[in-house]
């Protein structure tokens, strides 16, 4: 009896022991992460399903119909503007960051760190300041006028605002330090001596950069890619400030939905969707991080 | 026609107030195999970066064929470098690295292919086309980084320190591979490394450096039995260096006061009264119980070591200097303690100027 006592408690006393690292360790962001991220999550996921009465309030009957709205012309013009507004915000990221980055890499670590801490800066201030002074930057008596205006470009004042070209500086200022990080971090642990192997065989520095440098950057492009587009698809409050109604994105479309016109399931249905969008992104990133191990590594 | 393949002339390099590299000059002949030997930060490293165009001499011409090529890009030069590092490209297969050179200058891809093949049987790699880099030994990875710089047919294959990070058996193995390569192919390989014995294997000549400067420009069998300065004499094998003053000197040979005591020698471009060292390696070093003619150098043996190929027993001079004296056998008359003289044939040594 006591024998048979023992036996059944010894694996369970080993089992809290063995896991009690993982336990001490990732228990408490875990329990975390369940309560106020994965099950908000799942009642978004459900609710996105759910219809609504008259009065806003969530009605609990199945219907895909949340979904199939979002095919109307106006929601789609919406999708696609974001995603266009997104993806000039990550190509832009990636022309301005890529060189930014190749700079700083090429300096002695110690100038380096100083470098990034310039970079970070922008983003380490309040972002509602500085989404205010890109504001009064483009009001008609900004300082851009002011500027324009003066050197003879314009000759009436320029109304900045409410633009998508505002728009997209609001969204750089926010992301361009979160590009120049993971080109970073790549370009400073590639090989100078491939690059200098390269010249030697005889391909300019054009050819260079095409053949060695890109390919072996890759994974700081994608992670630049990521970091940029991902945010700036579902980012609302700077289209919202700078943007005003005039320039509607899903974020502000989102937000409309549960702050507004208070069509909970409508919104949640978007919200899933830009997730979706989000997580096929990330299964890219994946694809290209094997590929990466298998090639590089 | 030049005559020289590559040629340096009053080369200095600066990094920063770093004076690297002194007033080089160098001519390398078209077809040879030619060593930079010297310790590290001697500069050898250096000289061929700037053949390459990886650096910029700060002044002085450099020539390939009789073309200076001081403006010239490294892109735009006819020499490939074969790099310590390998630095072979990670994203590629073995093919497309050996292909790079030529895939560059749009070259045919079915010559390209027809290429390749021929460099991959050159260095006994077929089958491994479809490989990544990091998918092989460093002894095969080195192979593709010499086929890769090989398949350009340049006229001069700079070799730095490629066998550096290769074991031993694999190392003297690699030598006489590409000692092959050269002799099959006919390039003009300049070969940098610190490995001396690696130099003598393999070298037509070898440029000696130390600080900057080339101390002894020579065939590998000249150097070592007559090496120019005492840097050379010290650093090539092993030597018992005497420093003294020449006393007098009849039909070749030197009588040299040195420190401790007489000697003599065979020489020549010395004047009497010139203070000198002499050089003379440890498997020529002679002893005697009785002193002998011309010669008073007199030691206690210290010990007899057994050093794998050889026994060296080491003598002890009255300053204090151990003289070595190398044998392939145990010098049965010798016991520690012994007082013997020291002498040497008078055409084993070498006389080096002060």
């Amino acid at each position: 009896m006591s024998e048979n006592n023992a036996m059944t408690l010894a694996p369970k006393k080993s089992f809290l022991k063995r896991n009690l690292p993982v336990v001490s360790t990732a228990g408490p962001i875990s329990i975390w992460m369940i309560i106020f991220v994965m099950l908000p999550l799942l009642y978004i996921l459900f609710i996105s399903f759910m219809s609504r009465d008259v009065y806003g309030n969530i009605e609990y009957t199945f219907t895909t119909d949340n979904y199939k709205e979002m095919i109307q012309p106006l929601y789609l013009k919406v999708i696609w503007k974001s995603l266009k507004l997104a993806f000039l915000t990550t190509v832009i990221c990636l022309v301005v960051g890529y060189p930014l980055a190749y700079y700083i890499a090429s300096k002695p670590s110690k100038l380096a760190a100083k470098l990034l801490m310039l970079v970070m800066i922008p983003y380490w201030t309040s972002s509602l300041v500085r989404l205010f002074s890109i504001n009064q930057l483009g009001m008609p008596n900004g300082f851009l006028n002011l500027l324009l205006l003066k050197l003879g470009i314009v000759s009436e004042p320029v109304d900045f605002l409410f633009s998508d070209g505002i728009v997209i500086m609001g969204l750089l200022t926010a992301m361009l330090p979160f590009s120049v990080l993971p080109l970073y971090s790549s370009i400073e642990k590639l090989d100078k001596s491939l690059l200098e192997a390269s010249k030697d065989l005889g391909a300019n520095p054009a050819k260079t950069f095409i053949k060695v440098t890109i390919p072996l950057t890759m994974p700081g492009i994608v992670g630049c890619v990521l970091l940029v587009f991902i945010p700036s698809l579902g980012m609302y409050y700077v289209p919202e400030m700078l943007g005003g109604g005039k320039v509607m994105l899903i974020g502000t479309l989102i937000k409309n939905q549960f702050l507004m016109t208070k069509n909970w399931p409508f919104g949640a249905s978007l919200a899933i969707l830009l997730i979706l969008i989000t997580l096929a992104m990330m299964w890219i990133y994946t694809r290209v991080g094997k590929l990466d191990e298998l090639e590089v590594g | 026609m030049a005559e020289h393949i590559v040629s340096l002339k009053k080369v200095n390099k600066f990094f920063g107030d770093n004076h690297v590299i002194k007033d080089l000059n160098l001519d390398i002949n078209e077809g040879e195999f030619l060593t930079l030997l010297g310790p590290s930060g001697c500069g050898k490293t250096t000289i061929l970066r700037m053949v390459a165009g990886f650096e910029d001499a700060t002044n002085g011409t450099i020539e390939v064929q009789g073309e200076r090529v001081e403006d010239k890009e490294a892109y735009e030069r006819d020499v490939n470098t074969v790099f310590q590092s390998y630095a072979l490209f990670p994203h590629m297969t073995v093919f497309d690295n050996i292909a790079y050179g030529l895939t560059v200058k749009k070259v045919p891809k079915s010559e390209i292919t027809r290429r390749v093949k021929e460099m991959l049987e050159l260095v006994q790699l077929m089958g491994f086309e479809g490989r990544k880099p990091d998918m092989m030994s460093g002894g095969q990875k080195q192979r593709v980084a010499i086929a890769r710089a090989l398949i350009n047919n340049p006229k001069v294959l700079l070799l730095d320190e490629p066998l550096g990070a290769l074991d031993l058996q694999l190392r003297k193995q690699m030598q006489i591979e590409l000692k092959r390569l050269q002799k099959q192919l006919h390039i003009t390989f300049v070969y940098v490394t610190h490995d001396q014995e690696e130099a003598m294997t393999m070298s037509d000549r070898i440029a000696v450096m130390n600080g900057g400067v080339i101390e002894h420009l020579a065939s590998p069998d000249e150097i070592y039995k007559a090496p120019k300065t005492r840097f050379v004499a010290n650093f090539i094998g092993e030597s018992n260096l005497f420093t003294g003053k020449l006393e007098s000197l009849e039909n070749g040979i030197g009588g040299v006061a040195t420190t401790l005591g007489k000697a003599k020698l065979e020489l020549s471009g010395f004047e009497p009264g010139e203070e000198m060292h002499i050089c003379v390696r440890p498997e020529v070093m002679k002893y005697s119980k009785e002193p002998v003619d011309g010669f008073s150098l007199r030691g206690t043996v210290k010990n007899v070591i057994f050093v794998g190929a050889q026994y060296r027993t080491l003598v002890t001079m009255e300053d204090g200097y151990d003289v070595k004296i190398n044998r392939v056998k145990q010098n049965k008359d010798l016991k520690e303690g012994d007082d013997i003289y020291l002498y040497w044939e008078p055409d084993d040594a070498t006389g080096i100027k002060a």
